[in-house]
């Protein structure tokens, strides 16, 4: 059957008003073969590597971007967590092929390329020892590099000696940029229950499991999720749970085929299509005004984890038809900086620390983007990942926290990041010291949920 | 050989002479038009058209066309192939 003037007009309306846009198509690469003894030849085969495989990246989407008329916001690459083949590496030279990774994304036009990794959940090996200690110069004299550091999971539990080192190792990228705001700590971002196939960064790994070389789409689109629900004022919630289905399923359908083609065209597999609300700091592309929509005054306020659980699930079960292969982190992001509607929420003292812990419950990912006080001790930043960890490993699902102590700011004002990372208020974060419960470190058993065998 | 059907979609302000400015830039680049409807709305004018785009080497070609003329008469003109709207409105 032909397509109606309508839906011509629904599609196009979705594009150029709502903001419906591919918000990255995403490059797995495996760097396993690169590996060797000698440093330089290690480093010279990760840049080859890269740049052979994503040479016509950037050319190719741009390319469908313009066939299709449908934008393609970032292009990126994930490779394998860097820690897996670093060996005997210095950290010196760790943070050279961190230079490296920057360099091959420059050349290639790319925005960003995530796998500067380590998976420590359980224990950490010398190259993962290594890794963590170079993030934060790395992530300092960088500018596309992205690092993310697995410090537990579901089937291991939480390895709290990782945890208190990353509360250590974000205050020193804090300190490393300070004249930026801390914006080393916006690239870093650390994990329970990690996927392997995530598209979106600062999280984005080329995991274990992967193939030599891999194409994972991540979709956005709260725009138009948002415009579809303010043409139903009256409808009642299983109604908005149908809405917000409909237009996802179209919104990933097109995502679906974007992924495809330029797989295609660049001779790779079409890996995974992540079902992801992505929102950016243009107008109405927000995840908290949808709540606001669905009929809360204010994101944060009494309702917002109910109103949060329901879209988040219709997303999924709207995306899930319209895909093959979904995978990634799949859900809801809700990320302070890049979003106004959440960003209003804060300054206007709907929105706290506590119920965006709480909202993490029911969406993925966890604690993004947020800014807190310089002044934060790392073991209250351990303490918050702890809790985020926590909230993953039980529920069985991924968390994530990508927090940022910004020097010399207080709770209240507000800090720049610019482009797609926006600008965040500082948070308030508890008073009262998380110390003893960090220092004791040790290992979180595995929960009773691990034992499903 | 295989068709490739596009869409090209006009939206902006009513006046003399859209189509036939529209249908001579696709004429003169060999595309055939294959589905034509248009709406106003309130002096807001949509065309949409499904063309076939076989012959065509460089859909960015035509586009820029487009743009040039869309530039002088105020208008949004796209030209978009057609699977993407099949995707998003078909099973």
């Amino acid at each position: 059957m032909d397509i109606t003037h309508s839906e011509m007009l629904e599609t196009i309306r979705m594009v150029q008003m709502e903001n419906l846009d591919i918000r990255t198509v995403t490059m797995g690469i495996s760097l396993k073969d690169c590996a060797d003894s000698n440093f330089e030849k290690m480093n010279e085969r990760l840049y080859k590597k890269i740049t052979h495989y994503a040479k016509h990246l950037k050319e190719v989407a741009e390319q469908v971007e313009r066939e299709f008329g449908i934008p393609i916001i970032n292009k990126r690459i994930s490779v394998t967590p860097i820690a897996e083949i670093l060996g005997n590496c210095s950290v010196n030279e760790a943070i050279e092929i961190a230079k490296t990774l920057d360099r091959a994304a420059k050349d290639l036009g790319v925005d960003f390329l995530g796998g500067f990794s380590a998976l420590v959940h359980k224990g950490m090996t010398k190259g993962d020892e290594t890794l963590i200690e170079a993030i934060p110069e790395a992530l300092s004299v960088t500018e596309r590099v992205c690092a993310s550091v697995s410090i537990g999971n579901t089937k291991a539990g939480i390895n709290m000696d990782a945890v208190r080192k990353m509360g250590l190792v974000i205050k020193e990228a804090a300190e490393m940029t300070k004249d930026k705001n801390g914006l080393a700590c916006a690239k870093l971002v650390v994990f329970c229950n990690p996927v392997e196939d995530n598209p979106f960064m600062a999280g984005a790994f080329h995991g274990a499991g992967e193939g030599e070389v891999v194409l994972n789409v991540g979709v956005s689109g709260p725009g138009v999720v948002l415009n579809a629900l303010k043409r139903h004022p009256e409808a009642d919630l299983g109604q908005i749970s149908e809405v917000i289905k409909k237009t996802v399923f179209k919104i990933t359908r097109a995502g679906e085929l974007i992924g495809r083609v330029v797989a295609d065209r660049l001779d790779v597999p079409f890996g995974i299509m992540d079902l992801s609300l992505a929102p950016t700091n243009a107008m109405n592309d927000s995840v908290a005004e949808i709540l606001e929509e669905i009929g809360l005054e204010r994101v944060g306020t009494h309702g917002t984890i109910a109103a949060l659980a329901l879209m988040n699930d219709a997303v999924k079960k709207g995306g899930a038809m319209a895909s093959s292969y979904v995978g990634g982190l799949s859900g809801a992001f809700i990320p302070v900086s890049e979003d106004n509607g959440m960003i209003r929420g804060v300054q206007e003292g709907a929105l706290t620390l506590s119920k965006l812990e709480a909202m993490t419950c029911v969406c993925s990912v966890g604690l993004d983007m947020i800014a807190v006080p310089g002044d934060v001790s790392a073991s209250t930043l351990s303490g918050i990942i702890a809790d985020e960890a926590a909230i993953g490993m039980i529920n069985k699902k991924t968390t994530a926290v990508r927090i940022i102590p910004v020097p010399g700011k207080k709770a209240g004002e507000m800090v720049e990041f610019g482009g797609l990372l926006g600008r965040a208020p500082v948070m308030e974060v508890n008073a009262y010291s998380s110390d003893r419960f960090i220092t004791r470190g040790g290992r979180i058993p595995a929960p009773l949920q691990a034992l499903s065998n | 050989m295989e068709t490739k059907r596009a869409v090209v979609s006009v939206v902006g302000k009513d006046q003399i002479g859209i189509i036939a400015k529209v249908t001579s830039i696709l004429a003169s680049n060999e595309v055939n038009i294959l589905d034509i409807s248009q709406t106003i709305l309130q002096d807001f004018f949509t065309m949409m058209m499904i063309v076939d785009v076989s012959n065509i080497s460089s859909l960015e070609d035509l586009q820029a066309q487009l743009n040039e003329l869309g530039e002088k008469l105020g208008l949004t003109i796209h030209v978009q192939l057609e699977e993407i709207f099949r995707a998003m409105h078909r099973i």
